[in-house]
């Protein structure tokens, strides 16, 4: 295959991989659209009559995983099956070069910057952070994605009506990591007659898909019924994507952000602090470290996540079930009718030595996602535990944001 | 007793509405259930397996994930959606209309066929029944209980057919099915290879490499058969064997991984100090596969055979892949080669094709299972290692047919009976092999944890991490 090269259509190749596969034949005794054949060595897939179909057919019966294997490729010039027939193993995943970053949208540009704005303007990504794609699809050209699932997240008497979206790109690539904000892209137009701005959204899966191997993304969207001053108002984006039925097809356009993303290397801590569907990002990360306990990349998880009440927080019963040793969870609850409130800058105070630890370690990296009034509390809370652990939060905030340990993305 | 039949046997032979068929799996169903106890796998009843339940035909239906006692697993009878206008393909009765009832002048020979191939079933999980106590691996645990109770459930697949195609005698020969034991002198299993011993989880790992592949050849052959509920049966069960030959492929290629490890990472060869670092030395898993292949070889019967022309001509069993070869599907005038032992020497016969379907079964197994040993031979080559598995000579330790009545070395040369006395230690494991790979066998049941002696795989089950917890126990 050809090097890359920039401006190629990218465009996701199935094959299998030739290290794990036994030959059993299951997958060409299976596929519908008789895309997959073999020789004397290897099972193949032809890519035209895979990509017309792209059923998945083939990939619960597979009995050793090898079907469940892809490449990102350039559309024009995907593997052949005669390439396929010499491999020993699967080729490593070739590098594109990304579109133009000038052509990211005013709009997100805009948002951006005002979302980032609490860590004092754009921030270096973690030194290991994976390397990411942006702005692949453009307002011009944006990606088409299908609605596989949409639940609501918030128990039935809570007041905040919080959803789970899972959106498939089927054929189309559509590479993203923890971190990074997808735009959305509502139909019809605004009341000026012009089409809806874009909205953007965090990404609440890992980057291998919300089921792993699949094409697909999962994000968390609450239902905007009133504005931050609490005047009613119905937000665009947010009613039509809560409204999405399964299979109804939705205009996705970026993926955005380059640095609110993830450390990579081993012993590297988290920091996570969040509020309400600030948590999507948090999801996202500490499901990607979940599925990689066995290789022991990362080091301690530490939560902080505020909501009203445990009903209206998103994936609280998911949360619960993962191990103490995994993940350090604190909940702040402001509205419970027994108890006084409380908010993540309060559990910070309380887990001050253990924060502080965390602090002195130069392996962590901290995440504020949330409410913009939710910094200031915050900044607070770190000053508070630093002045009590012998440390200056004035001198060590910048030298956090330097090195790409400190971001916040508020709204 | 009473069964919820849709909801405990996942089915697609409309067993809800089928009362013969319910009374008749009444009966057997609770048969099974104590023979499962007796002889299914070891002090295992009460634990939570990670197994996957086929609870339909379509590919998103049989690949059902979850915690199931094994007891408990849903055992469903499941045919492969039936081809319309589907013929026989071969044989007498050629271009007819493929049966749906057994004709009554091949009723004793479909029967039989079916028994011996049921037989076989049971028989694996009598075999397997105390390697859970040995297990290297929570990872390996989970795929050795996937491997019985998907044999259990391809018992109540052919159990299915002889209750309702074959009356009375089909329910005898179901409950004779739950009578017969592994290695019992007095009422063994029909084939000697399931009466033999599956002792450690090398032999394992080889056993569902080289026998279950000898399955997969002949549930190839017949879901080729003219009685097309036998042929669809077979069909689905073939998508369940590549499961255990994975199993094999794998565990045997996991074993290699990890010797070829310790011997680059402590630069030793020799099969003694390879032995002192606690992994099984190349030349050991040599002899097991020399084993393993040539029992497997005499699974495939006699080379000659004239009850295999008549399962043929008769449209019962097919050839490997019967229907993408393009010859007349009569053989009547057709010859295959065959060997036999002419004074000192093996020398090849022709004989009527007709007369050699074993053989060319036979054949076709071996084309197929090179394929895997080659792929082993490249894992030992990537660790640059000087060292190659071979599979032996297929007439090489035979038990059955006129070749038995020779010594033959894995290199297909005739030998003395003094010569294969002196020198079969070094062909076949020895007992002083068997006992050091018996020494190996500990229990390792922490998830993520294996065994010294065999890797750990690259990857999980259905996308599940590899320290994934794939058996609780209770």
């Amino acid at each position: 295959m050809a090097a890359a090269t920039s401006g190629v259509e990218i465009a996701r190749q199935h094959l299998i991989d030739p290290e794990i596969c036994i030959r059993c034949n299951t997958c060409e005794e299976t596929c519908p659209v008789d895309a997959i054949t073999h020789d004397s060595t290897n099972y193949v897939v032809d890519f035209e009559r895979c990509g017309s179909s792209r059923c998945m057919a083939c990939i619960g019966p597979c009995p050793t995983g090898a079907i469940d294997s892809w490449r990102q490729v350039d559309k024009a010039q995907p593997y052949t099956l005669d390439d396929q027939f010499s491999w020993d193993i699967l080729p490593t995943q070739a590098e594109f070069a990304q579109a133009d970053a000038a052509e990211i949208p005013t709009d997100v540009a805009e948002i951006t910057a005002e979302a980032s704005s609490g860590q004092g303007g754009p921030a270096a990504p973690p030194w290991s952070a994976a390397h990411p794609y942006l702005n692949l699809y453009s307002i011009a050209k944006p990606a088409v994605a299908t609605v596989m699932g949409n639940h609501r997240l918030t128990a039935a008497e809570a007041a905040s009506d919080t959803h789970h979206i899972i959106l498939d790109f089927g054929n189309t690539a559509f590479p993203v990591l923890e971190g990074q904000t997808i735009g959305v892209l509502p139909p019809g137009l605004d009341e000026r007659g012009k089409p809806h701005h874009v909205r953007l959204f965090s990404i609440a899966s890992p980057r291998d898909g919300e089921r792993p191997h699949y094409n697909n993304l999962a994000l968390t969207v609450k239902r905007v019924t009133e504005d931050h001053q609490g005047r009613p108002v119905q937000g665009v984006a947010s009613n039509y994507l809560c409204n999405l039925q399964k299979g109804e097809q939705v205009q996705v356009v970026g993926p955005y952000g380059a640095s609110y993303l993830m450390p990579n290397h081993p012993n590297s801590n988290i920091i996570m602090i969040c509020t309400g569907t600030g948590a999507a990002p948090m999801r996202a990360m500490t499901e990607r470290r979940r599925r990689r306990r066995g290789q022991k990349e990362g080091g301690d998880l530490m939560l902080f996540f505020g909501a009203r009440s445990p009903a209206e927080l998103p994936y609280f019963g998911p949360l619960m079930k993962l191990p103490k040793d995994f993940i350090d969870i604190n909940f702040a609850f402001s509205r419970m009718p027994d108890r006084p409130k409380q908010y993540v800058q309060d559990l910070i105070m309380a887990r001050g030595s253990d924060v502080a630890r965390l602090l002195r370690d130069e392996n962590t990296y901290i995440y504020i996602c949330g409410l913009k009034g939710m910094e200031t509390g915050v900044n607070e809370a770190f000053h508070e535990v630093c002045g009590q652990h012998q440390m200056d939060w004035e001198q060590l905030l910048p030298a956090l944001r330097k090195q790409g340990r400190y971001h916040v993305e508020t709204y | 007793m009473s069964i919820n039949y849709s909801e405990k046997i996942p089915n697609n032979v409309d067993l809800a509405s089928d009362r013969t068929l319910q009374r008749a799996l009444e009966r057997w169903q609770p048969e099974f259930i104590n023979w499962w106890g007796d002889m299914g796998p070891e002090g295992s009843n009460s634990f939570d397996v990670y197994l996957r339940t086929a609870i339909s035909v379509d590919p998103k239906g049989w690949a059902h994930f979850d915690y199931v006692r094994m007891p408990d697993y849903r055992w469903g009878i499941f045919l492969n959606p039936a081809e319309a206008e589907r013929k026989v393909n071969f044989g007498a009765h050629k271009g007819e209309a493929a049966w749906q009832e057994v004709p009554g002048e091949y009723r004793s020979n479909l029967r039989r066929l079916i028994v011996t191939q049921g037989d076989t079933e049971p028989a694996s999980v009598e075999q397997q029944r105390y390697l859970g106590l040995t297990c290297p691996s929570l990872y390996d645990l989970r795929n050795l209980f996937q491997v019985n109770v998907e044999e259990g459930r391809h018992l109540w697949a052919m159990v299915y057919l002889l209750h309702r195609y074959f009356g009375r005698d089909g329910r005898e020969e179901g409950d004779a099915l739950l009578e017969r034991r592994s290695g019992d002198p007095d009422n063994p299993r029909i084939l000697g290879a399931f009466n033999e011993k599956t002792p450690d989880w090398l032999s394992f790992y080889m056993f569902t490499y080289f026998t279950d592949r000898d399955g997969k050849f002949q549930l190839c052959a017949l879901a080729e058969s003219g009685f097309d509920p036998l042929a669809r049966t077979c069909r689905f069960m073939l998508t369940e064997e590549a499961h255990h030959m994975f199993v094999g492929e794998s565990g045997v290629g996991r074993v290699i991984q990890r010797t070829c490890e310790v011997m680059r990472q402590n630069k030793v060869e020799d099969p003694e100090q390879v032995r002192a670092l606690g992994v099984i030395d190349l030349p050991t898993i040599q002899r097991y596969l020399n084993f393993h292949f040539s029992v497997t070889m005499d699974l495939f019967g006699a080379d000659v055979s004239s009850n295999a022309a008549t399962f043929y001509t008769t449209g019962l069993k097919g050839r490997y892949e019967e229907t993408k070869l393009g010859d007349d599907h009569l053989l009547n005038s057709n010859t295959y080669p065959v060997l036999q032992v002419q004074g000192e020497k093996l020398v090849t016969v022709y004989e009527p094709e007709l007369n050699a379907l074993n053989e060319r079964l036979r054949d076709d197994y071996i084309k197929d299972s090179i394929g895997g040993v080659e792929r082993w031979n490249k894992i030992i080559d990537k660790q640059g290692i000087p060292f190659r598995l071979t599979v032996p000579h297929k007439a090489f330790n035979r038990r059955i047919g006129p070749l038995s009545e020779s010594r033959i070395n894995p290199l297909g040369e005739v030998v003395s009976d003094s010569e294969w006395q002196a020198r079969q230690d070094e062909w076949l494991p020895s007992a002083a092999d068997r006992a050091y790979v018996a020494s190996l066998m500990g229990r390792v049941t922490t998830p993520g944890q294996f065994a010294n002696w065999v890797a750990p795989p690259p990857r999980g089950i259905n996308n599940q991490p590899v320290d994934f917890e794939y058996v609780r126990f209770n």
